[in-house]
């Protein structure tokens, strides 16, 4: 059976998803609202579908992640595909391997669904153009991170009922964030009301261009709300490079109680993971009830079920 | 008039100071006209031609005796040696050479020994200050750690403490990518870079201008191209970051001409230039004296006339002192190992006031340089004579002929280029806050 019986109409155009650009706002509503239905899959008895079943997907790695990964696993098994992982180390690359050699070993295994991560932006997009099968992004370098975009959308929409004409601040190391890019562009399309705020070292050149109103301090950034999305500040970029140190980080714009109460009073807190505790995010904000956080995790399944649905439904009959 | 309650403290506060019979000197709004001014509680309650003659009933009346009264000058650039360097300048001998020269504010810099790379080193000097200071003192914190040109410092905490400019003190940061980071970091902060403008590579081991005469005297030179390269690169990347930047002190016409540009097409620069570079040039160094050694290092005739004429054209901003204390025996050595620096809070306004009495420049064109224009570029209240400004005033007799006896400096060291020059000009009286914290002796 298929966790799509309840809208049989939507069908997904692309081969690939290599990012929400590009997407309309009728698909992404679209993807949403079959990764609703299989949000609700996940927590019935028999949690299975075999709308995958004979079907490969391989989980390609060039960089390391456990929730992405194990997420795309269990959204694979869910739906009754044979899932392989494949780590690519540094190993096979200093073998003088490219992307596109590996690409076209695992061709010739005939998978028919590759989900790729790779540090370099536009690798998943160079790596899509060489296979026979579809292609989805699982984070390229500072470049996409489509599904979680669509998980924070999701996430987002079961809490509030709707995107368009809510305030969202992104807040935080916009610049190294491929989740802050899929991010602004789906929300955009959604009709919301895009922020970033951060240092300008952490910013993006020309980030108004990307479709965000762009503040240097919490206070205004989060001023009336309704979302305060928290980036991952990466550890090398703390200690003098882009920002001083930890403690003026966390000074001017890690989230406490005093920066979030400028902002809605039902006002979600949201983070892609993993979170630096003290960075950008205090502990007791990570744990508040406003925080949707695990939630995010949760949503996290239903959307990569939703989007191996999606694109299945393209593929050629077995 | 009542005497009255101080505010802060409790205690009987002073009468009321009416200062009158003096020409009053507003650099800000170009005011040059007699009058008088009246002083209550630290800050000007009153100034005008009414006050000329007619001072308000229970004041402490002052006969300016037709002399200047202008706001005290505020000194960009100070080393004032503490911590660290003790022996050469305390924040209280600094602060009382000040007064005597008519400087109510100085700017101290962070090369210390710790560097003030710190929020606990900002409240260090702060206190300090406020024991020992007869003027007021506010430090410049560094820019990246240790001044060492690589890490940012912690610019939001710094500032908050009381840091009002960021800089590299003596040394420039090399590394373009750092330096762009800077400046795009403190515009967050609103807080100005106050940069020194000296390429070390190209620098590498000079002491002196490089040109003729130091290949006469067989010292390894510093060129223009030095300064003039920094300068161009930094405004390259003010131009990109939106940064607001100050080249701490220019030496050459070059450098003018390429802080000039960039003002006219609207970028956010300002530049200074120390008295040393506007009053003298390399040929003072004249047999090795080290007491002309310094850093930008001194240069030709006719790049001293265009810093000269780049202050009468509003092309260099501010006039500082570049006040920099060196015990006898930094400077008794061999030319090339001798330290760099001068003292110089005594004798800036005399050494000023040259420029004014050789007609290069207007009298409040002149002050603006050391008032209004340091204090718009930190933010610092002073540096103008209205109503309800702080009261950092001081009286000036324009023309009174002195000898510099460095014996009789009061900083701590004695390293002034000013060393037996006859000099024009002398301050007669100086208040910060309201309070007289110096009186010239041979004054009546």
């Amino acid at each position: 059976m298929s966790i799509a019986a309840a809208t049989p109409e939507f069908q997904f155009p692309h081969r690939h998803l290599l990012g929400i650009e590009g997407l309309t706002p009728a698909e992404i509503t679209g993807l949403l609202d079959l990764a609703d239905e299989a949000a609700g899959l996940s927590l019935q008895s028999s949690r299975k579908s075999d709308i995958l079943r004979g079907r490969t997907q391989i989980n390609l790695f060039f960089e390391d992640s456990t929730r992405t990964q194990s997420s795309f696993e269990l959204a694979g098994k869910r739906l009754g595909a044979n899932v392989m992982n494949m780590s690519v180390k540094s190993s096979s690359m200093s073998k003088g391997e490219t992307v596109i050699d590996t690409a076209m070993t695992l061709n010739a295994m005939h998978p028919d669904i590759l989900v790729v991560r790779h540090y370099a932006a536009g690798a998943v997009e160079l790596l899509s153009q060489k296979v026979d099968c579809s292609v989805i992004n699982a984070g390229d370098g500072a470049h996409e991170h489509p599904t979680q975009a669509l998980l924070d959308a999701l996430t987002i929409r079961r809490n509030k009922a709707r995107i368009a004409g809510l305030t969202i601040a992104i807040c935080g190391d916009v610049l190294h964030s491929r989740v802050a890019r899929s991010d602004i562009i789906i929300f955009n399309a959604l009709g919301a009301r895009v922020r970033v705020v951060a240092p300008s070292t952490l910013l993006p050149p020309n980030a108004e261009r990307l479709g965000a109103e762009v503040h240097n301090s919490m206070a205004d950034g989060l001023k009336d709300a309704d979302i305060v999305m928290m980036l991952r500040l990466q550890r090398e970029r703390m200690t003098g490079s882009f920002v001083p140190s930890i403690r003026e980080y966390f000074h001017f714009f890690g989230l406490d109680d005093d920066k979030l109460s400028v902002a809605k009073p039902d006002a979600l807190v949201m983070h892609p993971g993993p979170m630096n505790r003290g960075v950008e995010i205090d502990s007791a904000i990570a744990d508040d009830p406003r925080s949707v956080i695990s939630e995010q995790v949760e949503m996290g399944v239903a959307v990569r079920m939703a989007v191996l649905e999606a694109l299945a439904s393209g593929l050629p009959s077995q | 008039m009542a005497k009255k309650k101080n505010k802060t403290n409790g205690a009987e506060a002073e009468a009321p100071v009416a200062l009158i019979n003096a020409r009053l000197i507003d650099p800000a709004s170009g005011l040059d006209e007699p009058g008088g001014l009246l002083v209550d509680d630290g800050v000007i309650a009153d100034l005008g031609a009414h006050l000329r003659r007619n001072a308000p009933d229970g004041a402490q009346v002052v006969d300016c005796g037709g002399n200047v009264l202008c706001p005290g000058l505020i000194d960009m650039i100070v080393f004032a040696g503490e911590p660290g360097f003790e022996h050469r300048e305390t924040l209280a001998t600094a602060s009382r050479a000040a007064a005597a020269g008519g400087v109510t504010t100085i700017i101290c810099m962070p090369d210390t020994d710790p560097v003030i790379d710190d929020a606990a080193l900002v409240d260090y000097i702060e206190r300090r200050a406020r024991d020992t200071a007869v003027v007021h003192v506010h430090p410049m914190a560094a820019v990246t750690k240790g001044l060492k040109g690589e890490e940012m410092t912690e610019i939001g905490l710094l500032k908050e403490a009381g840091a009002v400019a960021f800089t590299n003190g003596k040394s420039s940061i090399s590394n373009a990518r750092v330096m762009r980071r800077v400046l795009t970091y403190t515009r967050d902060f609103g807080a100005v870079v106050v940069h020194n403008t000296e390429d070390p590579d190209l620098a590498d081991a000079g002491v002196m201008h490089e040109g003729e005469i130091s290949s006469r005297l067989g010292l390894p030179g510093i060129p223009c191209s030095a300064e003039s390269i920094m300068v161009e690169r930094d405004l390259r990347l003010v131009d990109l970051t939106g940064g607001r930047y100050h080249a701490a002190q220019i030496s050459c016409g070059t450098s003018i001409e390429a802080i000039a540009r960039a003002k006219a097409r609207g970028l956010p620069v300002t530049c200074g230039i120390s008295i040393n570079h506007l009053t003298l040039n390399e040929n003072d160094i004249g047999s090795y004296r080290t007491f002309f050694k310094l850093r930008p290092p001194l240069r030709p005739e006719s790049d001293r006339v265009a810093g000269v004429k780049g202050l009468a054209a509003g092309d260099i901003d501010v006039i500082v002192s570049g006040h920099d204390p060196m015990d006898a025996d930094a400077k008794r050595r061999p030319f090339a190992e001798a330290e760099d620096g001068a003292v110089g809070l005594e004798t800036l306004l005399p050494a000023a006031l040259s420029l004014y009495h050789n007609g290069h420049i207007e009298l409040p064109a002149l002050l603006r340089a050391m008032t209004t224009n340091p204090a718009d570029i930190l933010g610092l209240p002073g540096g103008r004579l209205e109503k309800g400004a702080i009261a950092d005033l001081i009286l000036v007799d324009l023309d009174l002929p002195w000898i510099v006896d460095p014996d009789l400096l009061r900083s701590k060291s004695k390293n002034t280029p000013f060393d037996e020059s006859k000099l024009q000009g002398r301050v007669l009286r100086t208040m910060v806050a309201g309070q007289t914290v110096y009186n010239y002796a041979g004054a009546s």
